[in-house]
């Protein structure tokens, strides 16, 4: 019988616990009171978020997570999440914001709130500075790589004519090198890739042609909490605005931001 | 042991497979021709007086024999644009396999003239031939006669060894299977049939060399 009291009066207190949460005033507030910006962010995922060599956070992400604070004139605390972790460390109030390289999804949608997107992540077209391609259409009669039944293959496939060579590799390497050797001007891959390509042959930087498959990162908020997806959506415009964000794509991703973000 | 088979899933890709199959046949035709030239300029070479031109031959020789395929291919695709020659895919992967089979060719023929009797070279020499008409119409044609199984096995590796140039996205016969398979999942069926063209196109070449056979030499051993 004591472990039932036991189980009813935690339940009570549960119920407490959850009734006081709902009542709380909205989460904005709640940060700005507390001079706190607690943001979930990546420590596995360059260059969205990394552990540099002084062992301190950095990153695309982590470079948000920065400006929101700085703009909300608060204090900013980051939360290394994994990717499997970082929804439930939002919805339990651990953190206030999720920055986190965060895809846009139904499944996600029914869970918690989104701000507008405020970072590329595509596959895309890249290629040589001087090839000018900026859509499928322009492909006609030029040669582009790309690796075989990967998702870019499959939407390319779907976009361009006959006209167009599609030259298949066997792996992600493969394709690189093929790009890198010269062997092809053009490689459809995802802009991570291309990054880590800029990085490493500054000479041969592949840029931005045209976007296949877009999936952009956004800002992941509590469900309900209109006041902070506002004023968060509020300094991504002005971010997009003042250029502030597409520093931050250079910085990292070594490429301008995609028009269309 | 449930899988089902569905080869009517390969269907809609059997241009792709013809495609295929006129590649491989493309290269192997090609390659085999130019290889069978060059191992014989290089058996030639080998067995010639100028100390310089046996030294160049036995290192090509070396280099291509003790060196992976695959190593050499990417070489020619991916390494020389380095030093400024760019060879399309299928260039390159026609290049490698002659330059393959020419250093193989030419030991299997320099095996085939150095087990030619001396008697059949002085002979030659009574009769006031010169030693390029000895060489050219007594040692080689019984050289090549006295090699020709190993030389036809030779050439079939090299049409199988092909389906290694798809890794640089030449469209030949693997890579139609690489690419079905890719796109609809019946890895199974895919290969399967692919192993089948292969195994066809093999024996194919065999007649053929055995037809050529008959009409070339008086006496064929095969």
């Amino acid at each position: 019988m004591f472990t039932l009291k036991k189980l009813i009066a935690s339940a009570a207190i549960l119920v407490c616990a959850l009734t006081s949460t709902v009542s709380q005033a909205d989460q904005l507030s709640t940060l700005m009171e507390r001079g706190v910006l607690k943001v979930a962010v990546p420590q596995d995922f360059p260059p969205f978020g990394s552990v540099g060599s002084d062992l301190q956070p950095m990153g695309y992400d982590i470079d948000m997570a920065r400006y929101l604070a700085e703009q909300l004139d608060v204090k900013l605390e980051l939360v290394p999440v994994t990717s499997a972790n970082r929804i439930p460390y939002l919805q339990t109030r651990k953190v206030d914001l999720v920055i986190s390289s965060l895809g846009k999804n139904p499944e996600r949608e029914k869970a918690i709130d989104f701000s507008e997107a405020y970072a590329p992540f595509f596959l895309g077209v890249f290629g040589a500075e001087d090839v000018t391609v900026s859509s499928a259409q322009e492909l006609a009669g030029k040669t582009i790589g790309v690796t075989r039944g990967a998702v870019e293959d499959i939407e390319l496939s779907k976009l361009v004519d006959n006209t167009t060579t599609i030259k298949r590799f066997e792996d992600n390497n493969t394709t690189l090198s093929a790009y890198l050797s010269g062997q092809v001007e053009l490689i459809a891959t995802g802009n991570l890739v291309a990054t880590e390509i800029a990085k490493r042959v500054p000479t041969r930087k592949p840029e931005t042609k045209f976007l296949l498959k877009n999936s952009p990162c956004y800002v992941g908020v509590l469900k309900g909490e209109q006041a902070l997806v506002d004023k968060v959506n509020g300094l991504i415009a002005q971010a997009k605005s003042s250029g502030e964000l597409e520093r931050l794509s250079l910085a990292w991703f070594k490429t301008s931001l995609p028009k269309e973000l | 042991m449930s899988y089902q088979l569905d080869f009517s899933g390969l269907l809609p890709y059997l241009p792709e497979l013809a495609k295929g199959l006129l590649t491989t046949a493309e290269l192997t035709v090609y390659s085999t021709f130019a290889g069978i030239l060059l191992g014989t300029a290089g058996a030639a070479g080998r067995i010639s007086n100028k100390a310089w031109l046996r030294w160049l031959i036995s290192a090509y020789v070396e280099v291509i024999r003790n060196t992976p395929f695959i190593v050499q291919l990417f070489f020619i695709f991916f390494g020389l644009p380095a030093l400024g020659l760019k060879l399309s895919a299928w260039q390159a992967g026609c290049l490698a396999m002659v330059i393959n089979l020419g250093a193989y060719l030419t030991e299997i023929i320099r095996a085939g003239i150095e087990a030619t009797p001396k008697g059949q070279w002085e002979a030659g020499k009574t009769l006031g031939l010169s030693h390029w008409h000895i060489f050219s119409r007594i040692v080689l044609p019984t050289a090549i006669q006295r090699i020709y199984p190993a030389l036809v096995s030779q050439c079939i590796i090299v049409m199988l060894g092909s389906a290694v140039v798809s890794q640089i996205s030449v469209e030949e016969l693997t890579f139609s299977a690489n690419f079905i398979q890719s796109r609809n999942f019946l890895s199974f069926e895919s290969y399967l049939v692919t192993a089948l063209i292969y195994l066809l196109l093999a024996i194919a070449m065999r007649q053929l060399f055995e037809l050529s056979a008959r009409r070339l030499f008086k006496n064929p051993v095969l």
